[in-house]
């Protein structure tokens, strides 16, 4: 019971992750990304790929830092590659390309056989545990909403808010609209990389568009653009599956219809999620009176 | 001419002649999906569901001793009513809220019908009954099966009364004013929440007639056999131009050949990849497809 509730916490971490950086990209950017998980397999790949075949003589936590910092560099060359040609397109289209290049990727992974292609990539060292991803959490969440309380950030909230507009403002809307897609692939990678060296062993099929849909779904449950929503949301869509495990094996069978009629009634009830666009900072219980957090 | 290339030329025929029946039935799934996008803007992810139910119903009523030419009108009708309801129930309230929204819906939509598909009907592929004997005829080296000849004169068929059906009808006029101008449509008397819900009748009944035919075609119907055709056809859709209806045609067939020839001359795993190429491709040299205008964007 113990082990089954690290598990699910490690899990939670791994996916919070994927969630705050996906919600750079969908709530804060409003750009709308149906890729995710492809750069996660990005990641999760080129770090497992380090470990595996190159590793330096150091401690295996040294390694899995190193891994985790290819998994970034790998993921956020793949959403640069990506992002530069799809970034000029808006809306639906976006998604959709987003999309294919998603399944790309899958695909390629599926056709290189060095990295086990369809058999999957076994021999993986496990190195993470709680606390480095519980680290690399911290690290994500602190850049990211440090990020949007920034320059940087408030033109990126622009572009979310009116595209044109901020263009007419002398915003560099390419740039940003980049900036945030880069930066949230490279995030999605480490998140990669820590779920190779948890797990140790990837399969091309752990990465299809259902995961970049199940993603979606956490941010969207906790409210597009919502930072403390992402988490949340990443949370209970990783606890939700095994509740229902536990209601009964029917249910459980139940879980993907369960997800989607959630989807529909999230958008037709409460399409601002459980957070809406408000954060909940935990930093202003300690500050005085008045004093802007 | 030597002997490798006559037979290069061979393959070339038989990989055309089935690129070309496959090519066919995203045509007419992707019509579906441009009629429904030219209408209201929407991504409708559920279409490629649509053509799973129209193979389902087609494949019941062919089990339960219906000749095929009485299975296949109820394969179209029962998507289309499915369609309908589900225009009803989900996509008319969310249609105001904007195309993001939207889009998450319909997505959520195509999983519901998806997984239940698979709870209900289980997850397993269903062998389709022969509905008719399958015959080969040959020219030279390329060989086509009488169900391809199906396919090919039904689906031009369909095409040829989908085209009289907006061009020469009141209700085909009534779809192109609503397309044009929701507003001004509605101001000229004309229900443009009844239209909405033929075009999705329409579109949605096409795509059922596509599933019974790869049902005979392949003789296989699944649960999750909406998915990728489905997303093919989306991407048929934009590269003819999204909104147009000859475009589809053009896109589907395009599509169609290129995957064959992928498959007969590469190698058959990136199968699926090259659509998708296809897909980035158009969309970064000519985003409004091949027959589309571009249109300026305005404030």
């Amino acid at each position: 019971m113990l082990e089954l509730l690290l598990h699910l916490t490690i899990l939670s971490g791994i996916n919070i992750i994927l969630a705050v950086s996906l919600n750079l990209i969908n709530g804060i950017c409003g750009q709308f990304s149906l890729g995710h998980a492809g750069f996660w397999a990005v990641g999760a790949y080129s770090a497992a790929a380090f470990t595996v075949y190159a590793q330096l003589p150091v401690p295996p936590e040294v390694n899995l830092i190193i891994g985790c910092f290819i998994g970034f560099i790998a993921a956020s060359i793949a959403g640069l590659i990506i992002g530069v040609p799809c970034l000029r397109l808006r809306g639906d289209y976006l998604a959709i390309a987003t999309l294919g290049f998603g399944e790309i990727i899958r695909i390629i992974i599926m056709n290189t056989d060095s990295i086990g292609g369809p058999r999957g990539f076994s021999g993986i060292p496990k190195i993470s545990n709680f606390f480095w991803v519980y680290l690399f959490v911290a690290i994500t969440i602190i850049i990211i909403a440090n990020i949007m309380r920034g320059t940087h950030g408030r033109a990126i909230i622009s572009i979310r808010e009116d595209e044109i507009a901020a263009d007419s403002m002398g915003i560099y809307t390419f740039k940003y609209k980049t900036m945030a897609f880069v930066i949230g692939a490279g995030f999605a990678g480490t998140a990669g990389s820590l779920y190779a060296h948890y797990t140790q062993f990837l399969h091309p099929n752990g990465f299809t568009f259902m995961m970049s849909v199940i993603i979606l779904l956490m941010v969207i449950l906790g409210g597009l653009g919502s930072i403390t929503g992402s988490i949340v949301g990443a949370i209970i869509l990783t606890l939700l599956p095994e509740v229902l495990r536990l209601m009964g094996e029917t249910i459980s069978e139940w879980r993907m219809v369960i997800y989607s009629v959630l989807l529909i009634t999230l958008m037709l009830l409460r399409p601002g999620g459980i957070f809406g666009k408000h954060e909940f900072n935990p930093l202003k219980f300690f500050k005085k009176k008045g004093e802007v957090a | 001419m030597s002997e490798d290339t006559m037979y290069f030329f061979w393959d070339l025929g038989q990989y055309l002649i089935n690129g070309l029946t496959q090519g066919s039935i995203y045509a007419l799934i992707a019509l579906g999906y441009t009629m429904v996008y030219g209408i209201i803007k929407l991504i409708n992810f559920a279409h490629g569901e649509f053509y799973m139910i129209g193979g389902f119903i087609g494949y019941y009523c062919i089990m339960g001793g219906m000749p095929l030419y009485m299975a296949f009108p109820v394969a179209m009708l029962g998507s289309g009513v499915v369609a309908v309801i589900v225009e009803k129930i989900v996509y008319r309230p969310i249609r105001s809220a904007g195309r993001i929204p939207a889009l998450i819906t319909a997505l959520g939509t195509s999983l519901f019908f998806q997984y239940t598909g698979q709870l209900i009907i289980g997850a397993d592929s269903k062998a389709f009954p022969t509905a008719i004997e399958q015959k080969m005829w040959f020219f030279g080296e390329i060989m086509i099966s009488n169900i391809q000849v199906i396919i090919l004169v039904t689906t031009f068929i369909l095409m040829i009364f989908l085209w009289w059906l907006v061009n020469r009808t009141r209700i085909g006029k009534a779809m192109k004013a609503t397309s044009y101008n929701h507003d001004a449509a509605e101001l000229m008397g004309i229900d443009t929440n009844k239209i909405i819900s033929f075009t999705f009748f329409v579109g949605a009944s096409m795509a059922g007639a596509a599933g019974v035919l790869v049902g005979m075609y392949y003789s296989t119907v699944e649960p999750m056999m909406g998915l990728i055709p489905g997303l093919k056809a989306f991407i048929a859709a934009v590269l003819g131009g999204i909104g147009i209806i000859p475009g589809a045609v053009i896109g589907g067939l395009t599509l169609g050949v290129a995957e064959n020839l992928v498959v007969g001359f590469w190698e058959s795993t990136y199968r699926d990849g090259i659509a998708f190429l296809i897909l980035i491709l158009i969309l970064l040299v000519k985003p409004a497809g091949i027959l589309g205008k571009n249109r300026k964007e305005k404030v």
